[in-house]
């Protein structure tokens, strides 16, 4: 499966992702601008991202426990996800997102 | 916290030791228990205000499953543990402080200065620190480093600072919920601004906020920090993105509440070899580009590095052979099991 990640200076990477990986895990591994700190342990929320609205449904909503750590960044749209808590899948072929200023590293 | 010392004194103090550890997370921690089995004193300064690291800061709470032996335990379990373990060797912790500097002396050893104006003299430095040093998380708004520590603060030194202030403070966590409740007696005005009508704080906290609302001491504000207007560090109005559009409120004084972010810090300019933010080592010793220097865990560089807390310990011990050469140079170490050796269990004071 593919996802299509726009990062925060708005260039476009179509990564290829592996069935059950986090979408952060796949971010991180092509080398993006993604700080994810604490390594998808739902601890922090410098995998923070949003998701194209043509993807909302398939992604489904954040969890009581993610919207807590989505407290954390000052960056909150309607569509924000912490890409950790999204899990590659079939379902998910396509993908599009666009990484949030907050994921960003130092 | 039996027989650890916790330093509380600070402010010019003079701390001479084998080895300061930066870094009082589990492989910090660890570390302690190499060096202590070859007779070596630590001292550990870290700036949290507790032992953990990341596994006390980040996920107290949450399980691990990768540590040898032990098929699930907390963070904090896990660091109860090393504390546990390490205590025989009594080291001294000095919390809420970071090194800011590190000096090579004549003869080869160190002389390190803390943002706590204390120095420790000291003949190893091992550098634990992670993923650097935990800071307060800034919110996204441009050129809010001009405000910083004259109108715009991460905490709350001193509550004078705030009397007769109008003051915004942003976040929806205990600290935010906290200083609403304490600051509120005392200043012009306090408006608490979160971006969703939900708390994660203590509901007490969250009811009491509630009932000063109600009495029209405190504003509640939904929204997000977007802006800052002001002049030579003082702000003046904080701007809000709210579903309604655009809000300005006039405020003297900002307290963001966002939590903490690892920052490398002051490490950088400690002149050692980076590679990426994290310290290149030599797989031997794990010492860094300047002798005496080691760096351990997950802010260290080599071929194959994996970020897992048992590697960080495998490299602890290691690097406390070196570093014995250089505290006790000349003297023959010899290896030994803990199983079997009188003396080293007379050293963990269970012989």
């Amino acid at each position: 499966m593919k996802i299509n990640v726009t990062d925060q200076a708005g260039d476009v990477h179509e990564l290829e992702g592996l069935e059950g990986w986090r979408v952060m895990e796949v971010i991180r591994d092509w080398g993006l601008n993604i700080k994810a700190e604490c390594g998808g342990a739902l601890s922090c929320a410098t995998c923070h991202c949003y998701v194209d609205s043509d993807w909302l449904d398939a992604v489904g909503a954040p969890s009581e426990e993610e919207e807590d750590m989505l407290d954390s960044v000052g960056d909150v749209k309607s569509n924000s996800r912490l890409s950790c808590q999204i899990l590659c899948s079939d379902e998910l072929d396509g993908l599009k997102l666009t990484l949030a200023p907050s994921a960003a590293k130092d | 916290m039996n027989d650890t010392t916790v330093n509380t004194n600070g402010a010019g103090e003079v701390v001479e030791t084998d080895v300061v550890i930066v870094g009082a997370g589990p492989v910090g921690l660890f570390a302690v228990f190499e060096l202590g089995l070859l007779d070596i004193r630590c001292a550990l300064v870290d700036i949290l205000d507790k032992p953990g690291g990341q596994c006390a800061e980040l996920y107290p709470e949450k399980p691990i499953y990768d540590i040898p032996a032990f098929p699930v335990v907390t963070g904090q379990q896990l660091t109860d543990n090393l504390m546990a373990q390490i205590a025989p060797f009594s080291p001294e912790f000095h919390f809420s402080r970071m090194v800011n500097s590190i000096e090579k002396l004549e003869d080869g050893s160190f002389k390190l200065t803390t943002d706590a104006d204390e120095t420790f003299f000291t003949k190893v430095v091992v550098i634990a620190a992670g993923g650097g040093s935990f800071q307060p998380k800034r919110p996204p708004v441009p050129g809010i480093e001009a405000f910083e520590n004259k109108s715009v603060f991460y905490a709350v030194r001193r509550m004078e600072d705030f009397r007769d202030q109008d003051v915004v403070i942003v976040g929806g966590g205990d600290s935010a919920l906290d200083w609403t409740l304490n600051l509120a007696p005392i200043v012009r005005t306090l408006t608490l601004v979160h971006r969703r009508d939900a708390f994660k704080a203590a509901p007490a906290s969250v009811n009491k906020m509630r009932e000063l609302v109600a009495d029209g001491k405190v504003n509640f504000q939904l929204g997000q920090i977007a802006k800052l207007d002001g002049e030579n560090g003082m702000i003046n109005h904080v701007h809000l993105t709210t579903e309604a559009g655009d809000l300005s409120i006039p405020a003297t004084r900002l307290l963001p509440f966002f939590g903490l972010t690892m920052k490398l810090g002051p490490v950088a300019d400690w002149g050692l070899e980076l590679n990426d933010n994290t310290i290149v080592v030599d797989t031997e010793k794990f010492e860094t580009s300047v002798p005496g220097i080691f760096a351990i865990g997950d802010i260290n560089h080599y071929p194959g590095k994996l970020k897992l807390i048992l590697s960080g310990f495998h490299e602890a011990a290691l690097m406390a052979q070196a570093a014995k050469s250089i505290v006790s140079p000349g003297e023959r170490v010899v290896f030994q099991y803990t199983t079997s050796s009188t003396k080293l269990q007379k050293k963990l004071g269970v012989a």
